[in-house]
């Protein structure tokens, strides 16, 4: 390491390996996947996939992905619910494209992806 | 990004209690199920609450596992990891809130009081990963002083935010760097007291354990400033993890640039190496430590010179504790405003402490200077166990003094603390309850100097041990009032009379117990009674008549054949062959057996 820019870029790199290693503080918005046998069953797994790399690739620090249980509507799964600025949003019947475009467009530019949420698909 | 993190205790406490062997199971599982590039596992430094460890932290729910073992693995991946469903048995019960929701450790009593700052990265980073350490800021203090500050600067700001000493002696750290700058030589040292040898203090160690790139980075600070280019570590030998950390740490950052020649290319050169101490307490005064280094027997020697001046190799040098190096950083990296905001007009920041002795919670706490021993030892600590009452604590261990239950609500800073008899020392802090005798407890610490006293001055050497005969005469019941103030002036002929602080500090336990407990020494000597019962030749077994059933079984286990009755019938004990090993009280199923 010769300069104090490099070891600004290797922090940067290395936030994505610790992100995620603290209670999620207010400001953040939180992704919760369904990951019970019925989530799994219906591919959340792909799903989760999906959303941690395009976290990755788009250097998203601000956001927290982890699973959950049964959310208890099995027929929709994989169900994604996003957690932003007080409210909360259920996307279901995810797939890895769809959860990709919910984190460009929901989480990065704040344009809610009506067409899949739980209301327009129940 | 990993949707989840396992954070596996991996400090001296936790690790005695096969947290390695959980770790491994653990890795093995995730591994097992597919789940690596999801779910990361790192082992850490200390979490402070060594009390209930094994302890296993799980991100982004923050559950706080405690007394984990190794069979609990499967259920916790299983469960938690899989399924997302936290394993409630195994949560300490503290973070369990009335309607069962998890409440964050912040919440909890233990951690609600605390501050971390010098333990800011223990359970948090993986100490023998340098990338994490800088992925929480690690070196941008270091890379801020080469860049943007003169060493003056540098010194200015330790000043400023009147950082003192964490060793005990609470010098001003500062102060300190400026005699060393303002000393004339090629060749400067600075060096780290990581000689941790006070009966019951463990915060450098986990330090060391958990953040070991936080003093190396200090280090190399302070070697900026004062114009070395190199350091010594001089750790105890008897602390074999922190020094495979501290190796593997100072490997990392050569590796990385962060060590030897010109580092951040800008033209600053520092390295360290690490000295083993050979586990002599005296090592931990600052002469002693740096003849020690050179390579002689562990000798202290006058003052003045001051190290500042004529140290190490007889060159200026600087000498600080670890955790006064683990201050640093944050106080360059947030100001020295920040940093003087906490704690008390004359004590700033905060202060690691190591509880021990009978209380609940044992373990490692950061509280913010000026906070009571009230809050310490109840809030935090959780008040001592099976309902005893608090008599005294212990700070500063050997060179220390009792604090007496009546002066637990003094606020804890280096100037009250001394003020009260006692001193701040590196930060032990032993807990004692009404089962203590605290005649007993002097001798405790004095067997200890006895024993570490380097023999160079003849008031320490031969001073020490004859106050120790003196306490047993106590103990013994053989003493008489004389005595107790023949051992007090003694105690005043050591301190004045001793090169260095291991004798100048060596009667202070005496000293505040005969000041703040002369009714249990008088106790000992003139009614031949240990108010605690501790002190076996004082301590006399006797059997109630009342409520003996004769059944026998005293008199079966007693060792040398001093109990004697007939069945169903009161026994008696024969004083004359009592040896007093207590075994017939242990037995008794009836209470019968008391000591008086």
């Amino acid at each position: 390491m010769k300069s104090l820019e490099e070891l600004r870029a290797l922090r940067e790199k290395m936030k994505s390996q610790t992100d995620n290693r603290s209670v999620a503080s207010g400001d953040e918005t939180v992704i919760k996947v369904g990951m019970a046998t019925c989530g799994i069953a219906a591919g959340a797994r792909p799903v989760l996939d999906a959303l941690l790399d395009e976290a990755d690739k788009r250097n998203l620090h601000n956001v927290s992905i982890s699973q959950t249980g049964c959310i208890g509507m099995c027929r929709l799964e994989p169900i994604v619910e996003v957690y932003k600025e007080g409210n909360k949003y259920t996307y279901v019947h995810m797939t890895p494209e769809k959860a990709r475009k919910v984190m460009v467009e929901h989480v990065v530019n704040g344009n809610v992806c009506k067409e899949f949420l739980v209301g327009e698909n129940s | 990004m990993f949707r989840s993190h396992i954070l596996v205790c991996g400090g001296t406490g936790c690790t005695s209690n096969n947290s390695i062997k959980i770790y491994e199971a653990l890795v093995h599982r995730i591994y097992k199920e597919g789940l690596e590039k999801e779910v990361h596992v790192t082992q850490t430094g200390c979490f402070g609450l060594c009390a209930l460890g094994p302890i296993m932290i799980v991100y982004p729910e923050g559950a706080f596992y405690s007394q984990v073992k190794v069979e609990d693995v499967d259920e916790i991946v299983d469960e938690h990891i899989i399924k997302g469903r936290i394993v409630t048995r195994l949560l300490y019960k503290e973070t369990v809130a009335d309607d069962g929701s998890i409440k964050a450790l912040n919440d909890t009593n233990f951690y609600k009081k605390q501050h971390r700052v010098a333990l800011r990265n223990c359970g948090v980073i993986n100490p023998e990963k340098i990338e994490e350490y800088i992925a929480y800021d690690g070196y941008e203090a270091l890379g801020k002083v080469l860049t943007e500050m003169t060493p003056q600067d540098v010194i200015d700001v330790i000043l400023k935010s009147g950082l003192r000493g964490r060793g005990g002696a609470g010098f001003p750290t500062g102060r300190k760097w400026q005699f060393a700058k303002n000393s004339v030589g090629e060749k400067k040292y600075v060096c780290c007291n990581a000689d941790e040898g006070d009966p019951g203090a463990f915060m450098d160690r986990s330090i060391l354990e958990g953040d070991p790139h936080a003093v190396i980075e200090a280090m190399a600070i302070a070697g900026y400033a004062i114009g070395a280019d190199q350091g010594y570590i001089y750790v105890r030998a008897e602390y074999p993890i922190a020094v495979q950390r501290l190796t593997i740490a100072i490997k990392q950052a050569r590796e990385y640039g962060l060590l030897g020649k010109n580092i951040f290319g800008t033209g600053f050169n520092f390295d360290l190496d690490i000295r083993l101490g050979a586990g002599a307490f005296v090592c931990g005064e600052e002469t002693a430590l740096m003849t020690s280094i050179e390579g002689h027997r562990g000798e202290p020697r006058p003052r003045p010179p001051f190290p500042a001046v004529k140290g190490l190799f007889g060159k200026p040098t600087i000498l600080n504790n670890v955790e006064t190096y683990a201050n640093v950083p944050q106080i360059i990296l947030k100001g020295a405003d920040w940093f003087a905001s906490m704690g008390t007009e004359k004590s700033r920041g905060t202060k690691v402490f190591a509880l021990g002795g009978k209380i609940h919670n044992t373990g490692l706490v950061e509280i913010p200077m000026g906070t009571t021993m009230r809050e310490i030892i109840y809030d935090i600590g959780g008040g001592c166990p099976n309902g005893k009452k608090f008599k005294a604590a212990q700070t500063g261990g050997p060179s220390g003094g009792c604090i007496p239950a009546h002066l637990i609500d003094t606020p804890i800073d280096y100037d009250n603390l001394l003020a009260i008899g006692s001193m701040m020392g590196s930060g032990g802090l032993i807990v004692m309850d009404e089962d203590n005798c605290m005649v007993d407890i002097a001798k405790f610490f004095l067997e200890f100097t006895v024993d570490e006293s380097c023999g160079k001055c003849t008031a320490c050497r031969v001073g020490t041990k004859r106050l120790y005969e003196m306490l047993c005469k106590v103990t013994d019941g053989t003493a008489t009032m004389e005595d107790l103030d023949k051992m007090e002036e003694l105690c005043y002929y050591i301190k004045e009379n001793s090169l260095c602080g291991l004798g100048q500090t060596a009667p202070n336990p005496v000293l505040s117990t005969l000041h703040y407990f002369r009714d249990e020494y008088e106790a000992h000597v003139r009614d031949k009674r240990c108010p605690a019962g501790v002190c076996k030749k004082l301590l006399r077994y006797q059997i109630v008549a009342d409520k003996c059933k004769g059944c026998t079984l005293c008199a079966r286990n007693c060792p040398v054949g001093a109990i004697t009755g007939s069945v169903k019938e009161p026994h008696v004990i024969d004083p004359e062959k009592c040896i007093k090993c207590g075994v017939c009280m242990e037995k008794c199923r009836f209470g019968a057996i008391i000591k008086a």
